[in-house]
C-alpha cells in the first residue's frame, strides 16, 4: 500500500492514503480470491465454495460479526450457485457483482453526513464507550460543519473524566470553534440547555454536545443520556465507535440504539491498521448508517462516509465516483465531452494520454487517485512507498519526443523510433517500452469502460448500473 | 425485506444447513447431528468473543481430534485453559527496585491500571515509586497523582513536554536511593503503527536498563476488552519493541470478552496477568484462566 509521510513533531507518522486505509487488507484478500476465481473459465460449485471460504475468513479477520458473515456467505452462495450464473459466459464477474451487491446491502442505504433537519439550532449529541474518541470527533465535526457554511457551537457534558472539559476547550481553540463554557456548571442537562440557549441568542445554527464515555450496561449513566436527550431534543445522535472494536460492537451500539435511537455512527481511529469490519456489522445488524469516518489525528481528518464507494474499493473496482468528482473540479465540460467521444470511439491516442496526465497532475497526489481507478487498486499496492513525482514529467517528456503520427498511431513505434524517443526525452528504451505497455493497458481498460457506459445508458440509472454492470471490467 | 429480516432468515437457513458449512469438518464426523450443532455453537461463542479465526480453528481441531466421552464444550474449555496457562506463571524477580512498565495504544486505560496495580502491590506489602512518564496527554500526570496519593506512594512527575526516558531514569534512581521495592511506570498511549512513538518506548527501555540492571523487569500491555483482531497486531508490535511480558485486560465489566488475549497467548506466548472488571479502585484482579474461560461461555445478554 502506498503511504506518504507526514512530518511534524509528535504527529510524525505514516498515513495511508485516504480510502485505502483500513480495508486494505480485506480488499487485498478479496482480490486474491477473485484473481483465483477468474482464472477459471467455468465456475463449479466447488470453486465457488473455495472462494466463499476465503471471503468468510477475510471478513472474520476484519472483525465483521460472525453472524453477519454467516448470513452474508449464505446469501452469496444461494445466488452464486444459481445455474444461470454458473453457465453464463462471465461467471466470475457475476460472482464479483453478487458479492458487491451483498456488501452494499450490508452497508445500508443511509445518507452520509448529518440529517437535513430544519431545526435551528440543530442539536447533535455524540455518544459512545470510554476511549472511543468522542471529544476529538466533536471538534472535528464542528470544524467540518464550519467549512460547510454552518455556525457550530460545542459544549462538553463530560463532568466525570478529569480534564475532559479542558480537552474540548483546547481542541476547539485549535480549530477556532466556539465553546459554551458556563462558569460553574456541573449539571449535565443544564450545560447542554445553556449551550442551546446561547446558540439561540448568538445565532449559532448547530450545537454539538459531547458526552461522557459510558458502558452500555451502566443503567444509571444511560439514564443520564435519556434525560439529556429529552431536554435538548437532538436531531442527530451520533454513536462514536472505535474502528479497532471487535465482535462486541453490535452489542454496545445496539444497546445505545435501543435506549436512545442513534441516527448514525462515526467510525474513529480509521488511520490505524484495524480493518474496521465492525462498521459493516453495526450497519447491518443495528441498522444505523455510518455517517462520518475519522481517519487521522489532525482536526481536518473527518469525512462523510460513502458505502458504495467503499465497497467498490474493497472489491478493487475503484472509486469511480470520487474520481469523477475530483475530475469535475479540474476538467472543463468541453474537454470531458471530447474525451468521452474518444473513449466511446475507441480512438484514445498517446496525445490524449498526455493531455490526461496533465489533467491528472492538477487533480492531486497520484497515489490517492490510483486507488480510485478501476483495476488499479492492486497496482497501487505494488507501488514503492513514495511515488516519484518526476515519473509523470518523464512520461510527458517521452510523449513530447514523439512525432504527431507516432502519437496518433502508436503501432508505428518500432525499435529505432523507440531509441530516438528515449534519447530525445533523456530516458531509456526500457522506459519507453514501459510507457507503451501502460498505454495499451489503458486503451484496453478504456475500451471496457466505453462498453460499460453504453450498457449504462440502456439501463438508465448511472450510479447503480456503472460499477455493478456485468460488463464492467473486473479483470 | 429489511436487512435485519434477511439476516434472520439467513441465520435460520444456516442452522438448517449446518453440515457442509463448518470449515474442514470432515463428512464422516459430521454424521452425528448433535455433535455438529455443538461444534457450531462453540465456534460461534469463540468467534463472538474475538478469539479470532486461527485460534478458534486450532481449538476446534483439538476438540475434533479428541476421541473421548467428554462433551465438546468441556473439551474446548480444557483446551482454552491449557492455552491460557501455557506461557507459565509469572517469573519471580528478585531485583530491587523491580521496574514495571505499562504500555498500550490510546484509550485502553493505562493510567487507571497503574493506579490499581499500585493498590494491589501496596496491599501485598511492596513500597512503591510511581512514575508518570506520559508527558503528552493533558492532565495524565494530574490523574496519576491522585492515584499515588490514595495509595500513599512516592510520585515522580515529568515536567510537561520533557523526555519521558529522563523521567523514568529519575524515578528509578529515586527508587534505588530510597530502597523501594517497585517502580511503576505509566507511559503515553501510542498507536503501534507509529514508528517514532514506538522508538520512544524503546529508548525508555534502554534508559531504564542503564539505571538498574535488567530493567524493565516486567512490561505490561494494556488491552481494551472490546478490541478485535487488531489486538493481535498491537501485541505483536509492542512485543517486538517493548518486550511485553504480560497483558492486562481492561473494561471486562461490559459485554466484551477480550478473547483476542487467547489468540495472543496462543500465538505469541504472552500471558494475561491482570483483568480490570469495574470502575472501583480494587477492580483489578490477578487473572484466573478457569474463571475467565467460564465467563467466556456465559451469555451476558
Amino acid at each position: 500500500m502506498p503511504v506518504c509521510r507526514w512530518a511534524g513533531g509528535h504527529n510524525d507518522r505514516v498515513i495511508p492514503p485516504w480510502g485505502l486505509f483500513m480495508f486494505a487488507s480485506l480488499s487485498d484478500r478479496l482480490q486474491a480470491v477473485f484473481a483465483s476465481v477468474r482464472r477459471e473459465t467455468r465456475l463449479t460449485p466447488a470453486s465457488v465454495e473455495t472462494a466463499l471460504r476465503e471471503i468468510r475468513l477475510a471478513l472474520l479477520e476484519a472483525d465483521v460479526n460472525f453472524k453477519v458473515v454467516k448470513a452474508f456467505i449464505d446469501r452469496v452462495r444461494d445466488r452464486a450457485v444459481d445455474r444461470a450464473v454458473l453457465e453464463s459466459l462471465t461467471p466470475t464477474q457475476q460472482v464479483v457483482a453478487i458479492v458487491r451487491d451483498e456488501l452494499l446491502a450490508l452497508m445500508g442505504e443511509g445518507q452520509p453526513g448529518l440529517s437535513s433537519s430544519k431545526q435551528r439550532p440543530q442539536v447533535v449529541m455524540l455518544l459512545g464507550l470510554q476511549g472511543a474518541g468522542k471529544t476529538t470527533t466533536t471538534v472535528k465535526l464542528a470544524r467540518w460543519l464550519g467549512e460547510h457554511g454552518r455556525h457550530p457551537l460545542v459544549v462538553s457534558t463530560d463532568v466525570r473524566r478529569p480534564a475532559a472539559i479542558e480537552q474540548l476547550g483546547v481542541l476547539a481553540a485549535e480549530a477556532s470553534v466556539r465553546v459554551h463554557e458556563p462558569d460553574h456548571g456541573t449539571q449535565v442537562v443544564a450545560r447542554a440547555e445553556g449551550a442551546v440557549e446561547m446558540a439561540k441568542s448568538f445565532g449559532f445554527d448547530v450545537v454539538l454536545i459531547d458526552t461522557a464515555g459510558r458502558l452500555h450496561v451502566d443503567d444509571e449513566l444511560m439514564g443520564e443520556l435519556d434525560a439529556l436527550k429529552a431536554a435538548v431534543e437532538p436531531s442527530d445522535l451520533l454513536y462514536v465507535a472505535d474502528a479497532m472494536t471487535g465482535q462486541d460492537a453490535i452489542k454496545s451500539a445496539g444497546e445505545f440504539h435501543r435506549r436512545l435511537g442513534i441516527s448514525g455512527v462515526v467510525l474513529s481511529k480509521m488511520d490505524g491498521d484495524a480493518r474496521g469490519g465492525a462498521a459493516l456489522s453495526v450497519v447491518s445488524v443495528v441498522g444505523v448508517p455510518v455517517s462520518f469516518i475519522g481517519d487521522g489525528e489532525r482536526l481536518q481528518d473527518l469525512q462523510p462516509f460513502h458505502p458504495d464507494r467503499l465497497v467498490s474499493r474493497i472489491l478493487g473496482m475503484g472509486d469511480v465516483l470520487s474520481l469523477v468528482e475530483k475530475a469535475e473540479q479540474v476538467v472543463t465540460p468541453e474537454e470531458a465531452t471530447r474525451l468521452e467521444r474518444k473513449i466511446r470511439g475507441n480512438d484514445f491516442t498517446l496525445q490524449d494520454m498526455r493531455d490526461q496526465l496533465k489533467t491528472v497532475s492538477r487533480m492531486g497526489p497520484l497515489d490517492r487517485l490510483m486507488g480510485m481507478v478501476p483495476g488499479m487498486g492492486q497496482m497501487a499496492s505494488q507501488m514503492p512507498t513514495e511515488i516519484d513525482p518526476k515519473a509523470l514529467s518523464h512520461t510527458m517528456a517521452m510523449i513530447d519526443s514523439m512525432t504527431p503520427r507516432e502519437r496518433s498511431h502508436y503501432q508505428v513505434i518500432d525499435g529505432s523510433r523507440r531509441k530516438r524517443i528515449a534519447s530525445g526525452s533523456g530516458t531509456t528504451v526500457q522506459d519507453v517500452n514501459r510507457l507503451l505497455k501502460q498505454f495499451m493497458e489503458m486503451r484496453r481498460m478504456l475500451r471496457a469502460v466505453g462498453g460499460a457506459s453504453r450498457s449504462r445508458k440502456k439501463k438508465g440509472g448511472r450510479r447503480r448500473a456503472m460499477p455493478a454492470g456485468p460488463r464492467f471490467p473486473v479483470r | 425485506m429489511s436487512v435485519f429480516e434477511r439476516l434472520r432468515t439467513g441465520l435460520r437457513r444456516t442452522a438448517e444447513q449446518l453440515v457442509g458449512r463448518l470449515d474442514g469438518l470432515s463428512a464422516g464426523r459430521a454424521a452425528g447431528g448433535t455433535a455438529v450443532d455443538t461444534l457450531d455453537d462453540l465456534e460461534g461463542i469463540l468467534l463472538e468473543a474475538d478469539i479470532g479465526v486461527a485460534a478458534t480453528g486450532r481449538l476446534l481441531q483439538a476438540a475434533r481430534d479428541h476421541r473421548g466421552d467428554e462433551d465438546l464444550r468441556t473439551l474446548v474449555k480444557t483446551e482454552l485453559v491449557r492455552v491460557l496457562e501455557s506461557p507459565g506463571p509469572a517469573p519471580l524477580i528478585d531485583a530491587k527496585p523491580r521496574v514495571v512498565l505499562v504500555v498500550g495504544v490510546n484509550g485502553t486505560g493505562k493510567t487507571t491500571t497503574v493506579g490499581r496495580l499500585a493498590r494491589l502491590l501496596t496491599l501485598s506489602g511492596d513500597q512503591l515509586v510511581i512514575c508518570a512518564a506520559d508527558t503528552f496527554r493533558a492532565a495524565a500526570v494530574e490523574q496519576l497523582e491522585v492515584w499515588a496519593k490514595r495509595v500513599d506512594a512516592d510520585f515522580i512527575r515529568a515536567r510537561p513536554g520533557s523526555d519521558p526516558a529522563a523521567v523514568v531514569f529519575d524515578a528509578i534512581t529515586a527508587g534505588k536511593a530510597r530502597g523501594r521495592d517497585v517502580v511503576l511506570v505509566d507511559t503515553a498511549g501510542r498507536l503501534h503503527t507509529r514508528a517514532n512513538l514506538m522508538d520512544e518506548l524503546d529508548k525508555i527501555r534502554r534508559v531504564a536498563g542503564r539505571a538498574v540492571a535488567g530493567a524493565p523487569h516486567e512490561t505490561l500491555l494494556v488491552l481494551d476488552a472490546t478490541v478485535g483482531q487488531n489486538g493481535l497486531a498491537q501485541a505483536r508490535a509492542f512485543l517486538e519493541t517493548a518486550g511485553v511480558t504480560g497483558v492486562v485486560l481492561t473494561k471486562l465489566d461490559g459485554t466484551a470478552k477480550g478473547g483476542i488475549a487467547v489468540a495472543i497467548a496462543s500465538e505469541l506466548g504472552v500471558p494475561i496477568r491482570y483483568v480490570g472488571v469495574g470502575e472501583q479502585l480494587d477492580d483489578l484482579v490477578p487473572f484466573s484462566a478457569t474463571e475467565y474461560v467460564d465467563a467466556l461461555f456465559e451469555p451476558v445478554w
